[in-house]
């Protein structure tokens, strides 16, 4: 019975004299590997080369913090609820009198881990977050000798006063 | 300085050169891979990478060498010396290149110029499926005895057409065995009768079809892709060298490439016309003997690196073969073609004569 | 002199190898003794200027037939545990051949005279050109006649080996 009308018959017509000689099919594909001798390489050398990231790519978890050196998050969930891989966990904490130099918000997270092993680095967290405290960065994980270490927490998320992280090109894809 | 000498520093010559070739033929294969595949290949040791196969031989030497427990131990070792000094005997009776001449004394550069330095060839390269069988069989692994019995058989049944289509080439230089009358018979004489370039009288110009069975059966004798069963890494994991560790397994990988380096050289030899280049005579009458014969020389390794580029660039090129495929090949149309050349050469002897 | 060391060298090897063929408990090594002794009778056959007739000897024999022997001994399963009790029959049948083989060698024994070593005279006879020269001369006969019976015996091998088409 028929379902379709898409089917093809398949034929296997016998080989020709010059066919079954192989050599000719053989002489056309050595033609075809030393035609790549010539070609341009696709090999970068990579430490002294590196491939350029391309803008959306979406590496390594970075906290934000706002200009005066403030962190951005507030520890509202929104990240861990959104995150396909369950990968993130925190702990909210109220900001006590002499700590609005650190926290942006009346509340901030005394714990924020992420595990890196099962982060998809899918960034449905950026998107989420509405207080602009989270983005993916061209940056690459560093590779851990145990699980554990995977577990990166505030000490390797949050940037650094002094050196910051740039996310302008994060930020550039989301001119809405 | 006594032709005495004079062979035996040739002889040590040829076994670092066999060497040398053999090691910078591996840095070679990676090469052509790399580059028939758009890549680079290895160019970190040295520039262009060209200290990887010191590097590589480093790492052979100093790895752990394990001999199985339940193996043969005395023929497991045997097996890569027998396969390595095979490999090695083949290449005394191939003339490198026009002999020299000093004080009036003339030096070949040949080592033995036997009357019988075809069959010599046929007959070393037979027992080269020594070292792979012993060696295989000692293992006491299933996979290195199925790689052993593949090479054996694979070797057997190529020698035969390779013979045969050896006996071809013999026909037109009068019946001399010895390799260094078919080179000199093709430097002498008009192509085709009439066209009149020096040293351009080539085998390959009148047997075609017995260069390229002879060629395909090189491939086979050397084991190579496509015809490299007896190690198929896919299917018997490493073949017959399966258990070798270390130097030994360094051993089996060197002489493949130094048998490919031998079976180039007597392919230039017996078909290409070996030290002969078009206007060597030309070149005799304005130049100092010696010269033109450190040219000759020169041509022959040229014609060489050709056919071990040629090696590679089949490799990265045509899948291996299936068994019944080979043995077909081998019996049913190789064999027949092959005798029926020799018969249609020896025909057209007959009737043309030379 | 010198050849003459070398054929007792020569000798020695060959009588040697061909004993350890014998007296190798393991067939594998029996095989590669075997091996070993075509070699030193190869090399006779060059002390006798035979080039030709040594280095067919060693590609047929050894480079051939020893394979195909090794080969077959390889797939044979030959361990100490399972080789069977040889019948009575086989054993009295081995010494009589034995013997025979005995009878026949010292009767050639008897009638050899044993001379002092004499270096073979220079010949060209075993060269390529002159073998073949009296091969299709004067042996076409006896000639022709073994490579019928080499056909009779590879149809032999193609009928046996052929599967019968029902």
């Amino acid at each position: 019975m028929q379902l379709t009308n898409r089917s093809k018959v398949v034929t296997q017509p016998e080989m020709t004299w010059v066919e079954k000689l192989y050599l000719p099919a053989i002489f056309s594909g050595l033609q075809i590997t030393i035609k790549h001798l010539f070609r341009k390489k696709a090999t970068l050398k990579y430490p002294e080369v590196q491939k350029a990231f391309a803008p959306v790519y979406r590496g390594m978890h970075v906290l934000k913090r706002d200009e005066q050196g403030r962190e951005n998050c507030t520890a509202c969930g929104l990240c861990a609820v959104s995150c396909p891989a369950e990968a993130i966990t925190m702990d909210a904490a109220e900001r006590k009198k002499g700590e609005e130099h650190l926290y942006r918000e009346e509340k901030y997270a005394a714990k924020y881990e992420i595990n890196m092993l099962r982060c998809i680095y899918c960034g449905l967290c950026e998107e989420a977050c509405p207080k602009d405290a989270i983005y993916l960065t061209d940056r690459i994980v560093p590779s851990e000798y145990t699980r554990g270490e995977f577990v990166f927490g505030k000490d390797m998320l949050v940037e650094k006063i002094e050196e910051r992280v740039d996310i302008s090109k994060r930020q550039k894809n989301y001119t809405i | 300085m006594s032709v005495v000498l004079f062979k035996a520093i040739l002889v040590v010559l040829l076994f670092l050169i066999s060497l040398g070739i053999a090691a910078y033929s591996t840095y070679a294969e990676r090469k052509v891979a790399a580059f028939l595949q758009d890549r680079i290949g290895p160019d970190r040791a040295g520039p262009f990478g060209l200290l990887q196969p010191i590097a590589d031989g480093v790492k052979m030497f100093l790895k752990e060498e394990i001999i199985p427990t339940l193996s043969d131990k005395f023929l497991f070792i045997l097996g890569p010396s027998i396969f390595m000094v095979t490999t090695l005997m083949v290449s005394a009776v191939i003339p490198w290149g026009m002999p020299l001449e000093f004080g009036g004394e003339i030096y070949a550069l040949q080592v033995a110029d036997i009357n019988i330095g075809i069959l010599y060839i046929l007959g070393v390269v037979s027992l080269g499926v020594y070292g792979i069988m012993i060696g295989g069989w000692a293992s006491n692994n299933k996979y290195a005895l199925l790689g052993a019995i593949r090479a054996s058989s694979q070797m057997i049944s190529y020698e035969l057409a390779m013979g045969m289509s050896v006996v071809a080439i013999l026909l037109m230089t009068n019946g001399s065995l010895s390799l260094n009358n078919i080179v000199e018979a093709q430097g002498t004489g008009k192509l085709y009768g009439f066209i009149n370039v020096s040293g351009m009288n080539w085998n390959v110009f009148y047997q075609p079809v017995a260069f390229l069975i002879f060629l395909i059966c090189a491939f086979a004798e050397a084991n190579r892709t496509p015809f490299d069963l007896p190690e198929s890494e896919s299917e018997l994991i490493g073949g017959f060298h399966t258990e070798y560790s270390s130097m030994k397994l360094g051993l089996y990988l060197f002489g493949e490439y130094i048998n490919m380096f031998i079976s180039s050289a007597v392919i230039s030899c017996l078909f290409f016309g070996g030290y002969n280049f078009p206007g060597i005579d030309y070149l005799g009458t304005i130049l100092p003997h010696n010269i033109v014969s450190i040219i000759s020389l020169l041509v022959m390794f040229g014609k060489i690196f050709f056919f071990i580029f040629l090696f590679m660039w089949v490799r990265w090129t045509i899948p291996r073969f299936r068994y019944d495929q080979l043995m077909r090949l081998g019996w049913q149309i190789l064999m027949p073609i092959a005798i029926v050349n020799v018969l249609l050469t020896a025909a057209a002897i007959t009737l043309f004569g030379n | 002199m010198n050849s003459q060391i070398i054929f007792f060298i020569l000798a020695a090897l060959s009588i040697m190898s061909a004993l350890f063929v014998v007296f190798s408990k393991n067939p594998i090594y029996s095989v590669i003794w075997l091996i070993v002794c075509f070699f030193t009778i190869a090399g006779h056959y060059i002390m006798l200027n035979a080039q030709f007739l040594a280095i067919v000897h060693i590609i047929v024999y050894a480079g051939a037939i020893m394979v195909l022997m090794l080969f077959t001994v390889m797939l044979l399963n030959l361990n100490k545990a399972t080789e069977p009790h040889k019948p009575l029959l086989y054993k009295v049948a081995a010494m009589v051949s034995g013997g025979l083989m005995l009878l026949v060698l010292l009767a050639s024994m008897r009638s050899t005279e044993l001379g002092p070593y004499a270096a073979p005279a220079y010949s060209e006879s075993g060269f390529v050109q002159n073998v073949g020269m009296v091969l299709f001369t004067e042996f076409l006969l006896p000639f022709e006649m073994t490579s019928v019976l080499f056909i009779a015996a590879m149809i032999g091998a193609v009928v046996l080996a052929k599967k019968e088409i029902h």
